[in-house]
């Protein structure tokens, strides 16, 4: 079509706008589409059946953890477009809220859950409020020191177990009350498996709500969003709050899965480095890259967890960075864009 | 419509905007003019927001909105396009619109449907599905003003629409804003086009060093002494 420096006259007939008006306002998925989302879902739902070793039904129920923290990740940073590097807090706050008021005064982790959810979203808020009003890199640098004092602070709080941490106790007769499952792995899979769907749905909604729209927009030009009327730090709470919700619950899950937690595995920078890692590589800002990247990743840091040792030191960090650095430069539709691009090269789009 | 009494604003020891005062009355185009650093933006920041001022008042139909944000001043009806052209470069063309209108109405597809409306006012309808990063300046600066006006201001502030665009684009631009002025909008405008803002404004403004040296009809301000040697340059006089 050819471009018109003028805008057509008035009163001309309006072919284009009578089209324009009959499309989608979001492309829904096609038959095809629909087909292989039926078939993820049956896989998803028949695999720890399938593969019922116990290593390999572990496998995906460390995914889909990690895939919620990082699907929490994907919708402040590549929605809203704020670095947070210091998801951890969230994560060890939903841990703990879980395991400590268990193992301590026997209240049900699923009601500690919802205490990691609530604590973890008022943490979001005292960190969104006063550095949302800056501009630049302050949130990301907020949340890196935010991180690091949550770590620093729950290694030195005797009351929740100081470095040691909190010993889950083992109940064998109550696993719903208790969220223990001891027999095998199935409910702690289909439980993660739950929870992914339902943070996806959340994201499948945003995609199709004001919210989203205006996430979109603060990331890409806050103050174009501020003068077309957007309540700029209002949007941004709410997607911390989101995130940190996400975040709390994917870290009361690990803590009765793993039934050990201290502050090095739930609070460690390493962890929120990882998120955004993950959600890099399979894609930022779509629904389905932290689910691809926790896939990808979570696999590949056991292997190299093996293969580095547990020394102890930051090789692992190191790695992590340089591959950050590496994708946002050379590869930042991460691997949704691969994949999406070998698609509709074979002609399967 | 829009009264501006003795706005001040000072950065450090340079005073950005020197006590202006001026009126933009409903239905007119008022025109801002000044050399580069008079403080021209600054004033729209100020009417708009994004800047507090030190001293003075904003008054919009009589009420202050002084001190007030960005976003809840666009929500009384002031709208505003950016010299430096802001769009939302990973949103389509569609959505870039859609962010202004949601403030009215939340639904998804009406408010696609008021976007396309304004698209095709500009001229943009061609390009709905196109990523805002994949327009030309002149398309952008069109972009803006679809996207100011989705938010139904009454009154609309324009930076520099015609700067840095091709020739052959501005008469289409023009023609715009002659369009609006008619449905009934307030304009202010910035413009170092003079041919532009002469066919366009009402009234001028005139600014230079952050003070408002004169105001009146472009033809008076065409003769003012002190805008021909501060501004238009001798070939002017």
């Amino acid at each position: 079509m050819a471009q018109a420096p003028h805008a057509p006259p008035a009163g001309e007939p309006r072919a284009e706008l009578e089209r324009a008006r009959a499309e989608p306002v979001r492309t829904p998925l096609s038959a095809k589409q629909w087909v292989w989302l039926a078939l993820a879902g049956v896989a998803l739902i028949a695999w720890p059946h399938v593969f019922d070793a116990p290593y390999q039904r572990h496998v995906l129920v460390m995914v889909f953890i990690y895939a919620l923290m990082a699907q929490g990740w994907n919708v402040l940073a590549g929605y809203c477009g704020q670095i947070s590097l210091g998801q951890a807090v969230y994560f060890g706050i939903g841990a703990y809220s879980a395991g400590f008021l268990y193992a301590n005064y026997h209240i049900s982790p699923w009601l500690g859950m919802l205490v990691g959810v609530g604590i973890s979203v008022l943490v979001a808020l005292a960190i969104g409020l006063p550095t949302f009003r800056l501009r630049g890199h302050y949130f990301a640098i907020a949340t890196l020191v935010i991180g690091e004092i949550g770590h620093t602070l729950m290694l030195n709080w005797e009351f929740v177990g100081g470095a040691t941490g909190v010993w889950i106790p083992i109940d064998r007769d109550s696993p719903w009350y208790s969220f223990q499952f001891h027999d095998n792995k199935l409910p702690n899979y289909y439980i993660g498996l739950g929870f992914l769907t339902a943070a996806c749905l959340v994201v499948v909604w945003l995609e199709r709500s004001k919210a989203g729209l205006y996430f979109r927009a603060i990331r890409d030009e806050p103050d174009a969003a501020r003068s077309l009327g957007v309540d700029v730090t209002r949007y941004k709470l709410v997607a911390i709050m989101i995130s940190a919700a996400f975040t709390a619950v994917a870290g009361a899950q690990f803590a009765q899965y793993v039934l050990v937690i201290d502050p090095e595995t739930v609070f460690p920078l390493l962890l929120s480095i990882l998120v955004v890692l993950m959600t890099m590589l399979g894609g930022i800002g779509t629904l389905w890259g932290p689910i691809i990247g926790a896939g990808v990743l979570f696999p590949l840091s056991e292997a190299t967890r093996v293969w580095l040792g547990g020394t102890g030191g930051a090789e692992d960090l190191m790695i992590y960075g340089a591959l950050i650095l590496l994708i946002s430069v050379f590869w930042p539709g991460g691997l949704l864009a691969l994949l999406r691009r070998l698609f509709v090269r074979s002609g399967d789009a | 419509m829009l009264e501006v009494t003795n706005l001040t604003r000072r950065f450090g020891g340079l005073v950005a905007n020197d006590a202006i005062s001026f009126r933009a009355e409903a239905g007119g185009i008022l025109g801002v003019i000044g050399p580069n650093g008079a403080g021209k933006s600054t004033l729209f920041e100020l009417i708009t927001g994004f800047e507090t001022p030190d001293e003075g008042d904003v008054r919009l139909d009589g009420r202050s909105i002084r001190g007030l944000g960005p976003h809840r001043i666009n929500r009384l009806g002031v709208a505003r396009t950016f010299q430096k052209l802001k769009p939302f470069a990973h949103m389509t063309v569609e959505e870039n619109v859609m962010v202004g209108i949601m403030q009215h109405d939340s639904n998804l597809r009406r408010a696609r449907d008021a976007a396309l409306a304004a698209l095709d006012f500009v001229g943009l309808l061609d390009k709905r599905r196109v990523h805002a990063h994949g327009l030309s300046t002149g398309q952008r600066k069109r972009l803006e003003l679809a996207r100011a006006m989705g938010t139904r201001p009454r009154l609309l502030l324009l930076d520099e629409v015609t700067g840095g665009v091709d020739q052959r684009s501005i008469p289409g631009l023009i023609e715009l804003i002659e369009r609006l002025r008619r449905e009934g909008m307030t304009i202010i405008l910035i413009e170092h086009d003079m041919q532009v803002l002469m066919s366009l404004a009402d009234r001028v403004v005139a600014l230079h060093l952050g003070a408002k040296i004169a105001e009146g009809t472009p033809e008076s301000i065409r003769a003012d002494r002190a805008v021909v040697e501060s501004y238009l340059g001798a070939s002017y006089a």
